[in-house]
């Protein structure tokens, strides 16, 4: 039944090319579109459960001590309350993306504030909320703790890092050389659909209705936070407003919602607030990065030096991966990267929106620009310049790379060649400006299950318990299953969210379209042998096409060749030696204008461009959506996005979206993006990459650079808002 | 949110009366979102909004306008009159928060809305305005967006809001219906309170207290504008505003009304700065003199004390916009 491929050697068959149903690429819309724009679609707190009892989490007012709840007699005897909550499997921090475990429990002792530690249920949403508020929490026998990242303790990560060569003297003997420190802020995932569970237990079986962005580990998290085997949890995620990081691993309210449906043995809803959203879910660390770069005469990169430090909560492993494509990006033989972790009681911090690059290639392409400036070379040319043959740390050949045909047809698509020079060009009293950053992001493969079932009547079902999260799932593998069985998009079915549906990669990393796509991919062709072998033909020599097979110069109807039966087949993908044998990584650059005010600072962006590789596109509307999102994200982590900690405790101060400013219409300009043909044999048999982050990459970046080239000011603490542009003007 | 009762109020008289242990609530968009945080709990919700007295604009003897309580922000920004006589208001309020809020929020709603401090609207953060006495959070702590001017050293929070600074600017009055059913009519500046040793208390109302409306007066000659500098193109409070109503007459400022939002407590007007320009002939020296005089007293607090030089330049440029044929 289960059909296995394991990724060991290049897919130089590109079988999808030969396929006739012109699916896959294919601008689609997405089937489900109109479910969530009529609101039709339900989404995990809008399930209208009887006897439904409500949660509301609560939080440590402070980030030490013991903590007692001080009045709970009096809340639990609140109008409508049914349960006071502080059990010692109640999360302390969110899971990190694949944890696939508990995270850290027990609400007993605070470590940063607005940790959750308690939780009330009540008849209604509102009596919860009113009683939780009302729940008092005292922190008793607390110290003073460390929350400032640069001066707080830290831990080297040598593992992270890479020291070849000798940085020290290649900066000595350079013709011209930059050394620069870069920061940037703590980043909320802030996605539309605050966190929500619903959970129900029937007997020992827990069903929770959740918004996550990956499933299976999302199960073995919450088993093992309950202390209850895994089969006994099902997670239903159909839709998911959104995730950005924050629903890879579990959050708190899972936890909360399944204790309490436990302990007051009726169904339970815990929905975080949308300050809950920004205090209890992931962050992502703020950075300080000091970059060294020297060139040669000829502006040919001779040593590449980036010392990031990063936070987290003490105890947490996930260090912000800072350096991922900077090891690989520019060519370069003296190389000194390293990673410092400080441990600080801030909120914690995990994956959000492209972890690594989104900060590392930004700041990596602010100093690049910094260096085409000192070395007088157009910044797309030092670039080109630099294009390592090789990956230039470990001597492996690239996958595939269409890193140059990036720069040089975005540059012609912007129309680069009339950059002006800086600080020349004013509209009134607007400073324009031009810049550019180029783009990258490691590729991943991950194991992935998928189910594919061919009706009778020659439609097929597609199950799977990857999720969608906005990002275009349910699109795309009804494409893949259509194409590779010849069937209408219309005649494929889709289902996902649902653990008891085959295991799936999930939706993070840039991975789930090309593992959960290959996992489709591997049950069709298995589908295609078997229907190959009925008719007698080998499986190379059938065409399938709206439902008919063509072979021999004949043609049947797939029910006719069915004939009654079902076909069932699972594919089963595994990463294999192509991840190890190659360097796999996606590729692009930005070009944006920028206008900013002379007498305000406010810089607007006046138009955008990408020009992006990532392999086989599998729907040309969906992946640019993708890059649309992630370069607006970029124009919000260039010029607002900003999480404000108050340095005496450590506490998030702006945690909602009125303070935490994402980018609204009005701030996002034209936006034009290109996406190169490419395939990429060792990534996966549909030669596609993974492109869901690629978009952020060092788009932030692109406008930090306009801006310097409008005004003249280089802002190196981000984001560039007005106070800082206008220090410089 | 607190429990609470509700009452509708069916005139003017009845709800004063009711409100008195209570507050009214008219739109919503700032009293609710307050309540579901518990930063503020009434006891009672009076609702105004069926009552018909407050709605509607109507021109008055004098040739202003009178500006029911209820009337929404959308509304009042579109009205004919006040886009030809008033366009700095109609400006003010096309600039502040979206179009979903400003078809729900008030003229009434929008003069009382509270500061936006970010200590105000957390119950674990100490706070003056909220809980008096118990200190103020945001004064060593994040305040970008808070007062450099008319602040205390018990509370610095901003007056937030766009359209109150426009009709500071206008001369505007406010009517208010006493909850002793006594009317009266008060200048804008006069509503307001700076936070001194009590930044609990932000107006001269009592509880029960109406607002009934606003009146603008007659038009003036001049030219006028409304610049609002925010960290994002939309939906975001004022960093730094200016509403200006500018006449030059023979070369010579005649008339220069100015407020300020984003900078105080309350909707700033300072008539030093008005006298310090009228007479004169613009001239860049002259704008300083004016931003000098307006910024006398401005102290910032770390995050925010970039909202001084701001202020200047944003002041000099909207004089110089006005004062020469440039459009605002
Ligand atoms: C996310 C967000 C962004 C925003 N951005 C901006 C912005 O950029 N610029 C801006 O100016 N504003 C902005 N606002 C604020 C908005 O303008 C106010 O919330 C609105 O004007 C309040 O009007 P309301 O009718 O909804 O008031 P309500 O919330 O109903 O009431 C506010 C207060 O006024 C009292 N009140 C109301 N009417 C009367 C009356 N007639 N007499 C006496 N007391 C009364 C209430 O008791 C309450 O205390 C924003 C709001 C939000 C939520
Ligand atoms: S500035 Fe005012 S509102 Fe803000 S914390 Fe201080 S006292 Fe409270």
């Amino acid at each position: 039944m289960t059909e296995q491929l394991k990724m060991d050697a290049p897919a130089t068959d590109r079988r999808l090319d030969g396929m006739a149903q012109g699916l896959v690429g294919a601008p689609l819309d997405r089937p489900e579109g109109p479910l969530k724009v009529t609101g039709t679609a339900t989404y995990a707190d809008e399930y209208r459960i009887e006897n439904l009892a409500h949660g509301m989490l609560v939080r440590a007012p402070g980030n030490s001590g013991r903590v007692r709840l001080a009045n709970r007699e009096a809340v639990a005897a609140m109008p409508g309350v049914l349960a006071v909550i502080h059990d010692p499997r109640l999360l302390r921090n969110p899971a990190q993306g694949t944890a696939n475990k508990a995270p850290v429990q027990d609400p007993n002792e605070a470590h940063y504030l607005g940790q959750p530690v308690a939780l009330v249920v009540a008849e209604s949403f509102e009596q919860a909320r009113h009683a939780a508020q009302s729940l008092e929490i005292a922190l008793e026998g607390g110290a003073p703790r460390p929350v400032d990242p640069e001066t707080a303790a830290y831990e080297p990560q040598p593992a992270k890092g890479v020291d070849q060569g000798d940085l020290d003297d290649a900066m000595a003997k350079a013709t011209h050389s930059i050394d620069v420190t870069y920061r940037t802020p703590s980043h909320s995932s802030a996605p539309m659909e605050p966190h929500a569970s619903i959970a129900q237990w029937e007997g020992e079986d827990l069903t929770l209705r959740g918004s996550y962005q990956m499933l299976k580990y999302n199960r073995n998290e919450l088993a093992d936070a309950l202390g209850i085997h895994p089969d006994r949890v099902r997670i239903l995620a159909p839709y998911v407003g959104g995730g950005f990081g924050s629903k890879l691993g579990l959050a708190p309210e899972a936890v909360a919602a399944a204790i309490a449906a436990k302990e007051t043995g009726r169904p339970v809803s815990v929905a975080l607030t949308r300050p809950q959203v920004f205090e209890t879910t992931m962050r992502r660390s703020e950075t300080r990065q000091r970059v060294r770069l020297t060139v040669d005469p000829e502006g040919r990169l001779t040593g590449i030096g980036q010392a990031a430090l990063v936070s987290n909560l003490p105890g947490e492993v996930f260090s912000e991966p800072v350096l991922q494509a900077t090891h690989f990006l520019y060519a370069g033989e003296n190389r000194r990267l390293s990673l410092d972790l400080a441990r600080v009681h801030r909120l914690c911090a995990g994956s959000v929106r492209a972890p690594g690059e989104a900060v590392g290639i930004t700041v990596l392409e602010c100093a690049m620009d910094e260096l085409a400036e000192a070395a007088g070379i157009d910044p797309v040319e030092l670039r080109r310049r630099n294009i390592p043959e090789k990956d230039p740390e470990s001597g492996k050949e690239f996958s595939s790379r269409r890193f140059r045909e990036a720069l040089d047809s975005g540059a012609e698509a912007f129309g680069w060649k009339d950059r002006p020079a800086t600080r020349s060009r004013r509209e009134g009293e607007w400073w324009i400006g031009y810049g550019m950053a180029s783009a990258a992001r490691i590729n991943v493969l991950k194991e992935s299950r998928a189910r594919v079932t061919l009706a009778p009547d020659g439609t097929a079902r597609v199950e799977t318990d990857m999720t969608d999260i906005g990002t275009g799932t349910y699109a795309i593998l009804g494409q893949i299953a259509g194409e590779m069985l010849g069937l209408p998009r219309e005649s494929v079915e889709v289902v996902l969210g649902d653990t008891d549906l085959p295991a799936a990669a999930g939706s993070g990393g840039s991975w789930g379209a090309s593992s959960s796509g290959t996992s489709v991919y591997v049950a069709c062709q298995a589908i295609r042998a078997q229907l190959a072998q009925r008719l007698g033909v080998a499986e190379t020599d059938l065409t399938l096409r709206d439902g008919q097979a063509v072979f021999d110069n004949r043609t049947e109807s797939l029910a006719a060749i069915l004939n009654g039966d079902e076909i069932v087949k699972e594919g089963h993908v595994l990463p294999g030696e192509t991840s190890k044998a190659v360097r796999q990584a996606t590729f692009g650059a930005y070009f944006v204008e920028v206008a900013v005010n002379g007498v305000t600072g406010e810089t607007r962006v006046r138009r955008m461009h990408g020009s992006f590789a990532a392999g086989r596109i599998l729907n040309a509307k969906t992946a640019r959506s993708q890059c649309l999102g992630g370069m607006i994200f970029g124009i919000g982590m260039a010029l607002t996005e900003e999480m404000a900690f108050d340095d005496r405790d450590g506490h998030l101060a702006n945690h909602n979206l009125a303070e935490y400013h994402i980018p609204v219409n009005a701030d996002v300009p034209q936006i034009t993006v290109e996406l190169l043909e490419e395939r990429d044999d060792w990534a996966s048999p549909l030669q596609a990459k993974g492109i869901g982050e690629l978009g952020i990459c060092g788009a932030a970046g692109a406008i930090v650079n306009a801006i310097y080239n409008a005004t003249g000011v280089r802002v190196r603490d981000f984001p560039a808002t007005l106070d800082k542009v206008l220090a410089g003007l | 949110m607190r429990p609470f009762d509700y009452h509708r109020g069916t005139g003017i008289e009845d709800a004063t009366r009711a409100a008195a242990q209570g507050s009214f609530i008219a739109g919503g968009t700032n009293l609710i979102d307050l309540m579901k945080l518990e930063v503020m709990a009434p006891e009672r919700l009076v609702d105004i909004n069926r009552i018909e007295e407050l709605r509607g604009i109507e021109a008055t003897d004098g040739g202003g306008l009178r500006i029911g309580a209820l009337v929404s922000n959308t509304d009042l920004a579109n009205d004919p009159r006040v886009r030809r006589h008033w366009p700095v208001l109609s400006r003010a309020l096309l600039s502040g928060a979206t179009q979903q809020l400003r078809n729900k929020a008030t003229t009434g709603g929008n003069l009382l809305q509270r500061t936006r401090c970010l200590y105000f609207y957390d119950r674990a953060m100490p706070c003056n305005k909220r809980a008096p006495g118990t200190g103020c959070g945001a004064m060593e702590g994040v305040n970008r967006i808070l007062a450099v001017l008319g602040t205390s050293e018990h509370c610095i929070a901003t007056h937030p809001s766009d359209m109150a600074v426009a009709m500071m600017a206008l001369g505007a009055e406010v009517e208010i219906v006493r909850a002793s059913g006594a009317t009266e009519r008060l200048p804008l500046d006069d509503l307001y309170l700076l936070p001194g040793d009590t930044p609990e208390r932000e107006t001269v109302l009592a509880p029960g207290d109406l607002i009934a409306a606003v009146i603008l007066p007659a038009p003036v000659e001049g030219r006028q504008a409304y610049r609002k500098v925010r960290d994002r193109a939309s939906y975001a409070f004022a960093l730094v505003s200016v509403a200006a109503v500018v006449a030059v007459e023979e070369g010579r400022i005649s008339r220069a009304d100015l407020a300020f939002g984003g900078l105080a407590p309350k909707p700033w007007r300072n008539r030093d700065v008005e006298a310090a320009l009228v007479g004169q002939s613009p001239s860049e020296a002259l704008f300083d003199r004016a931003a000098d005089i307006l910024l006398e007293d401005a102290r910032g607090h770390g995050d925010n004390e970039f909202k001084i030089p701001l202020a200047r330049r944003v002041l000099k440029a909207v004089l110089a916009d006005l004062t020469t044929g440039a459009a605002a």
